[in-house]
């Protein structure tokens, strides 16, 4: 598909007899937000894993930008394909240190200017860049994550639940920063959020996963009214 | 000594004995199988080297070496954490080690290529890797797997195996090794060692047994940091595939 930016055919993962992912077949649009919902233990953090380059589909094939994923180099992918994860897993050092780390992986330095300009983005000021990252609030936390993942230009942007556990107005100001990337980047964001409100607010598309399987897919409003009988359950709240 | 003066000797296994049976410490078994076990495997040993030393033939030094490290690796991978194929990393490390330091020692002619020199020379190189091994793969599985985040970050930052695991490799070398070096630091001060102790209580020199007490710590400064460096560049690409994805099921610890 020409405006993909990711496509599955008929992805399965499996570990040790036990069916992970089961034919995932599907289309993500290029420089769109598609949000990714379903119950805990669906296969969507293994979904992402796939789409990253950490794990290896059993079998099917997974496309980004058209070209078969094992094609890529795996450190080009994953500069291609950029994931914040929940725990936004910081090294040991300052926030200078952290931002940077993309640009040491590959033997450059990056200028102060550059770190406090990807700071400003993602909404901290320059005053933080001396500080432990250890120090830093969840919120905090979550922004230098993102600011971390953007020093590599991705195309594509995984978040996998970056909001859950971040209270109210944290939460909003890191959906405001998403979309801000979205469109000043035109980066195709693929979000993971427990939030079916967020879902539908702040992605253009949505994707339901439920035991693995890939059930619903469908602009985000699919939330409202959908056909399948077990996300209308999950919607409902009476599948966690 | 005869065998007599070394029977009053268990003594000092009576002791240990009589001390856990009082304050009901549940070692007596345990320093029993220990105690009869020195004593066969060091009378066993001492039998075995007057062998060697006597028929002066370079095959049954090369035997006897072969078979520390079979013992060495055996131990190492019975006692330490293990990674997936460590058996033949660790008798790869123990053979260079080896190789390395009698091609120093005997290529620069600071020992003599005789038997007694080779084969005690090469237990206490062997023993002190063995040692090392152990502790490095302790720390190292340890390590990697407390770090296992940090790991796939910076996989997914677009980091290579050798950069994701550098920190824990490190860490792991410098834990392993500090001991040997620290215990150098207080030698003579703290503890005579066992070699020189041996060498003047057999009526040596205590010049000369000093002398070659150095030559055996400055060995064992080699035999340390080549160990740990040697065994931990053999066992991280273990843990990672060809497309660079960490296998957190190669740390298992293998079935002795």
């Amino acid at each position: 598909m020409k405006d993909a930016a990711l496509e599955l055919k008929h992805v399965h993962f499996s570990v040790n007899g036990l069916h992970i992912l089961k034919d995932i077949t599907g289309v993500i649009p290029k420089g769109k937000i598609t949000t990714l919902v379903g119950p805990s233990g669906a296969g969507k953090s293994t979904l992402f894993k796939l789409c990253n380059g950490l794990q290896t589909a059993s079998s099917g094939d997974i496309y980004i930008k058209n070209k078969r994923i094992g094609s890529y180099e795996p450190t080009e992918l994953r500069r291609l394909v950029g994931i914040a994860l929940q725990e936004a897993t910081m090294l040991s050092g300052s926030v200078m240190k952290n931002i940077a780390v993309p640009l040491t992986l590959q033997g450059k330095q990056m200028e102060k200017e550059e770190a406090a300009h990807l700071l400003e983005i993602v909404g901290l000021d320059q005053g933080f860049l001396n500080r432990d990252a250890s120090d830093l609030s969840g919120g905090q936390r979550q922004r230098l994550s993102i600011a971390r993942t953007l020093v590599n230009r991705p195309q594509t942007l995984l978040l996998d639940e970056i909001t859950s556990s971040l209270d109210k107005v944290s939460q909003q100001d890191i959906e405001k920063l998403i979309v801000k990337i979205n469109q000043e980047f035109g980066t195709t964001i693929i979000w993971i959020t427990h939030n079916l409100e967020q879902a539908m607010s702040i992605g253009d598309y949505t994707w339901v996963m439920m035991d693995g399987e890939l059930v619903e897919t469908g602009p985000s409003d699919l939330l409202n009214n959908p056909s399948d009988a077990r996300v209308k359950r999950f919607v409902k709240g009476e599948i966690e | 000594m005869s065998y007599v003066t070394l029977s009053l000797t268990l003594i000092f296994v009576l002791i240990p004995l009589v001390l856990s049976k009082t304050f009901k410490l549940g070692l007596e078994k345990d320093t029993l199988i220990a105690a009869v076990r020195s004593i066969i495997q060091l009378l066993a040993v001492g039998y075995v080297l007057q062998f060697v030393f006597d028929s002066k033939q370079m095959i049954y030094i090369v035997l006897m070496v072969l078979l520390m490290i079979v013992a060495a690796t055996h131990n190492a991978r019975k006692k330490g954490t293990s990674i997936k194929g460590i058996t033949w990393k660790l008798f790869v490390t123990f053979v260079c080690i080896e190789v390395l330091t009698q091609a120093i020692l005997l290529g620069l002619r600071i020992t003599p290529p005789e038997a007694q020199y080779i084969i005690s020379i090469s237990g206490m190189v062997i023993g002190n890797s063995m040692v090392l091994g152990i502790l490095f793969l302790n720390r190292f599985t340890a390590e990697v797997e407390t770090n296992q985040k940090q790991t796939e970050l910076i996989l997914s930052l677009g980091g290579t195996p050798k950069q994701a695991i550098h920190t824990q490799l490190i860490t792991a070398i410098k834990a392993s090794t500090i001991p040997t070096i620290e215990s150098q630091k207080t030698i003579g001060l703290v503890q005579l060692p066992g070699m020189m102790s041996g060498q003047i209580i057999a009526g040596a020199d205590p010049v000369q047994a000093v002398l070659f007490q150095l030559l055996i710590l400055f060995l064992l400064l080699t035999t340390a940091v080549t160990t740990s460096i040697m065994l931990g560049y053999l066992s991280y690409p273990t843990l990672f595939n060809e497309r660079m994805q960490f296998l957190k099921e190669n740390l298992a610890v293998e079935e002795s």
